[in-house]
């Protein structure tokens, strides 16, 4: 027994390497052929979309294999211009230099906006005395002078406790930082850096979740999936146009515009490259299709059926570029004006 | 070509490559310091070793860059600290028990047991510290925060305990029992023949032991990334959220950084500190017991 | 030797107050051990408590999901077993080669003495270092990508120095007089080795073999580091797939809050420790067995 042990000491080796190097007709990168993996990545935000589709896809049609990572808004575009991903989930729009990085590596892109998001700021449930914030408020605790100095729940509102805050948010990469300091404090990416940053919002919902003093920001639908831990802030904008008062997110609230700056659209950009492979156009058919009751199901608030059909036209005809290009993703423009353009 | 120069030009062969796979353990360290020392260069000459090494605020990924690493530091020691409060003094004295107490039998069952608890992978201890231990200080320490260094510490201190009471107990069994017998025959007790005889002349073993503990709690990653929390400040406060070296590098690994940017480059020089510091400790702990080696004869 | 007792009793109080400092101190040093004890009970309740009543067939054969009740560990667990096949084939001819290097043919040269020190020190560093490594080394300088391959690479380096000690623990531990009766009939130094020292010392070789890669089944930081992905539904089929492991996958099940996802990562932990005591079983057995035989 021994012997033959000792030769299969050798010979494992031997056979794993082969296997290695012959196995699945490597190319020279190392990719195998086909049926190759779909590689998403990009927003935690919009990550939990896309899993839900991924699953349901891979379900239906069985062999096919999608990963979804969560590097990040910012994360995701950089791989994706890199030639790295086939999907990139994006929680704002493309921004100007990442259009150039993917212009100066040839990758082209189709900007599919595939669900609402309404940006929740929430406190632990035992916080009994922040109801209610208003956007001045708000950047008085997150823009960057903020760093080191505003610590304390009273600092922000007399008559709240002298307790300390601990601020837990989105992570750098994060397409949900982006837009957060751009609707909140106005330049985007401009926040305090004391805080528990994290692409993986489950983090953030934890970190409030077991913590009476916190205060967190994530997509909406993180506040759906835990809300039993979790209270929800409503934010006033000051202006009564879009209703008067602090208003709270809510799929309603989300759609008809009056949670505001706080509500966006959220995206998935295809790679034209990659929709030369059927697993990949069928893997976005199933998301513009099978793919909408999955949206509600995971928190987010669907586009209209309107909207959708001309996403889905829009993919058909495979119209590259952004809807965005220079402008606001929070601007006054709905989506379906943006869309007819 | 007699079957004799075949075998010889083969066992040559083999010699040769047998030696090759021995060096090949050094071009793993050599790898390991090289891989670190360029990337650790290449951030170097963007930000001056003096603000890393004593900058007091860190947000190396916000656009407000800031690259001190201190409060990275004083996370991992203050998490480090917590453990080997619980595992130095509990260690040592189950050390003491089995190896002056305790009757073979007793020492034969337990050893193996307390074994188990160093076998545990790290991860079933992050989840222990953040879903069981947490929530059991905060019921004693209302206001706690739900991430916190005082948790996964207390939770590293018992994943090192078997660590530092196994090496300590190894120590104090060498031993001689002639010293012992000549305490009690002096009228001793057991615990002053224990502290005031055995102790001291195991003192190359056990403060070698607990060095490596002390490099064992620095190195640690998953019980401080699950439980700790990832806010670096610079507190010694062990109720609030802080961040470890050790759990900056994964926070940063599960996002994406591609290779030859700044924010890249700080996971290298964070791991070079880190990697320094527990070498240090390494040859400070075998230093230790080789110093203080007592020869019997 | 008188200097260190001479030092002990001298004038530190009654008779009786020093033994009812013996019986405190008694006391302490049991509740000491106890605290380990109880502190592994605890951590066993847990884990059962929270995870046994997931424990399943379907469990075991389902992939992630983002329903907690759906979410099975069929991907981590194949690709662990994946990812440490691969990593003892790297590990094993290294290790017992660098071995029986060291123990047969090294001298007592500087670069031996250098190789060993090494060694010893290699076997200290946390794991996140080798995990670095992995990183800037084969998924980044080797264009591996995130891939099973680079993973095993890295463990199998971070569990290379346990296996080189422990053969040669083993090797240590055959006799003389075995390699003595080989020389006497003729043989030379290499098929003294090959035909009578490894198989003697293969019983030795295999546990120290199993008792590291139960320390590599176990490991997070490496792999996360090198980018293993939380979300992967699906086995892997070859060295270059993205993958996942059984470590990993709890880790990313106890960072949701939904309490559902606990309880999945509690049923993990299960799967995981399973199959440590499967690995250690099997080492026990087949040492045993095996010991038997070359007796």
């Amino acid at each position: 027994m021994i012997r033959a042990l000792r030769v299969w000491i050798v010979v494992l080796p031997v056979l794993v390497g082969a296997a290695a190097c012959g196995g699945g007709g490597t190319t020279e990168s190392g990719a195998p052929a086909a049926p190759q993996v779909i590689t998403a990545d990009g927003s935690s935000t919009v990550a939990p979309v896309t899993e839900a589709v991924a699953e349901e896809f891979q379900r239906a049609n069985p062999g096919t294999r999608v990963t979804v990572g969560t590097s990040g808004t910012g994360g995701g575009f950089q791989k994706f211009c890199r030639d790295e991903t086939d999907i990139s989930d994006a929680s704002r729009p493309i921004t100007p230099g990442e259009v150039e990085a993917c212009a100066k590596t040839g990758v082209t892109y189709i900007e599919i906006p595939v669900a609402y998001d309404g940006l929740a700021v929430v406190v632990n449930p035992k916080n009994t005395w922040a109801a209610s914030m208003t956007v001045a408020e708000l950047k008085t605790l997150w823009e960057p002078a903020a760093q080191g100095k505003v610590t304390r729940w009273n600092q922000i509102r007399s008559g709240w406790p002298d307790r300390e805050i601990h601020l837990f948010g989105a992570g750098v990469d994060s397409g949900t930082f982006d837009y957060f300091t751009e609707a909140i404090v106005g330049k985007s990416k401009a926040s305090r850096g004391d805080y528990t940053s994290s692409e993986d919002d489950n983090v953030i919902v934890q970190g409030v979740g077991g913590d009476e003093n916190a205060l967190g920001y994530f997509g909406f639908a993180y506040y759906e999936q835990n809300h039993d831990k979790l209270k929800l802030v409503a934010v006033d904008d000051g202006d009564d146009a879009n209703g008067a008062g602090p208003v709270a997110p809510s799929p309603d609230t989300v759609k008809n515009g009056t949670y505001r700056p706080l509500s966006r659209p959220i995206f998935i950009y295809a790679k034209v490259k990659a929709l030369e492979r059927p697993e990949v156009k069928s893997f976005i058919d199933f998301y513009l299709n099978q793919g909408i009751p999955l949206v509600r199901e995971v928190g987010y608030i669907p586009l209209t059926d309107q909207e959708y059909m001309m996403v889905r036209n829009r993919f058909s005809a495979r119209t590259t570029g952004s809807m965005f290009e220079g402008v606001d993703s929070h601007s006054q423009l709905t989506l379906e004006q943006r869309l007819t353009r | 070509m007699t079957r004799r120069r075949v075998r010889r030009i083969v066992e040559f062969v083999i010699e040769r490559v047998l030696f090759l796979s021995a060096t090949g353990s050094i071009l793993i360290t050599a790898g390991i310091i090289l891989v670190l020392l360029f990337e650790t260069a290449a951030f170097l000459s963007e930000v001056p070793i003096a603000e890393f090494l004593f900058g007091t605020v860190w947000t190396p990924l916000f656009f407000d860059k800031h690259f001190g690493v201190l409060p990275l530091v004083t996370g991992t020691l203050l998490a480090s600290g917590i453990a080997m409060l619980v595992a130095l003094p509990a260690g040592l004295m189950t050390a003491i028990y089995l190896s002056e107490y305790a009757p073979s039998s007793v020492r034969r069952t337990v050893k193996p047991v307390l074994e188990l608890l160093a076998g545990v992978p790290t991860v079933v201890y992050g989840y222990f510290a953040l879903l069981f231990v947490t929530p059991l200080l905060q019921s004693v320490l209302p206001g706690l925060a739900g991430f916190n260094a005082l948790s996964p510490g207390i939770v590293m201190g018992i994943m090192i305990l078997p660590l530092v009471s196994s090496l300590s107990e190894d120590a104090l069994r060498s031993v001689p029992n002639g010293l012992r017998e000549g305490a009690y025959a002096l009228g001793a007790t057991r615990m002053e023949a224990a502290l005031r005889v055995v102790l001291p002349a195991a003192f190359s073993g056990v403060s070698a032991a607990c060095v490596l503990a002390v490099s064992r709690a620095i190195g640690e990653t998953m019980i401080v990334a699950i439980a700790a929390g990832q806010q670096p400040r610079l507190t010694l406060d062990p109720r609030v959220p802080v961040e470890t070296m050790t759990a900056y590098i994964v926070q940063v690994s599960l996002g994406d950084t591609p290779g030859g940017t700044i924010e890249y480059r700080t996971i290298f020089a964070v791991g070079m500190l880190l990697f320094i510091s527990t070498f240090v400790l390494n040859l400070f702990s075998n230093w230790l017991r080789e110093r203080f080696r007592e020869e019997y004869a | 030797m008188t200097r260190a007792v001479a030092g002990t009793v001298g004038t530190i109080g009654t008779t009786r107050a020093r033994y009812a400092r013996d019986w405190l101190f008694t006391s302490f040093g049991l509740l000491s051990t106890l605290l380990g004890l109880v502190a592994l009970g605890a951590l066993l309740y847990d884990v059962v408590s929270d995870g046994a009543g997931r424990l399943s067939w379907q469990f075991m054969t389902s992939y992630t999901s983002r329903r907690a009740a759906d979410a099975g560990i069929y991907a981590a667990l194949v690709g662990s077993l994946f990812v440490i096949a691969l990593t003892a084939a790297i590990a094993v001819p290294l290790g017992v080669a660098a071995a029986v290097h060291l123990e047969e043919y090294g001298g007592r040269g500087r670069l031996s003495r250098l190789i060993e020190i090494n060694i010893a020190n290699l076997a200290g560093v946390p794991s996140i270092i080798y995990g670095l490594l992995g990183l800037g080394l084969f998924v980044r300088a080797m264009g591996m990508g995130q891939s099973v391959l680079a993973g095993s690479s890295t463990l199998a380096l971070l569990v290379l120095p346990v296996v080189i000690l422990s053969t040669r623990e083993a090797l240590r531990a055959v006799p003389n007089s075995l390699r003595e009766g080989s020389y006497a009939l003729g043989a030379t130094k290499w098929q003294t080795i090959w035909n009578q020292v490894l198989p003697a010392a293969f019983p030795g070789i295999l546990t120290g073999l199993i008792l590291s890669l139960s320390r590599a089944i176990g490991e997070t930081a490496p792999l996360v580091t090198i980018g293993a992905l939380t979300y992967v539904p699906f086995a892997p089929d070859s060295i270059w797939s993205p993958f996942t492991v059984l470590p990993i996958q709890v880790f990313a099940w106890v960072s949701r809050p939904q309490a559902s996802f606990a309880e999945n990562a509690a049923a993990g932990i299960l799967v995981l420790i399973g199959l440590l005591l499967v690995m250690n079983a099997t080492a026990i057995a087949l040492r045993d067995r095996l010991q038997r035989h070359t007796r």
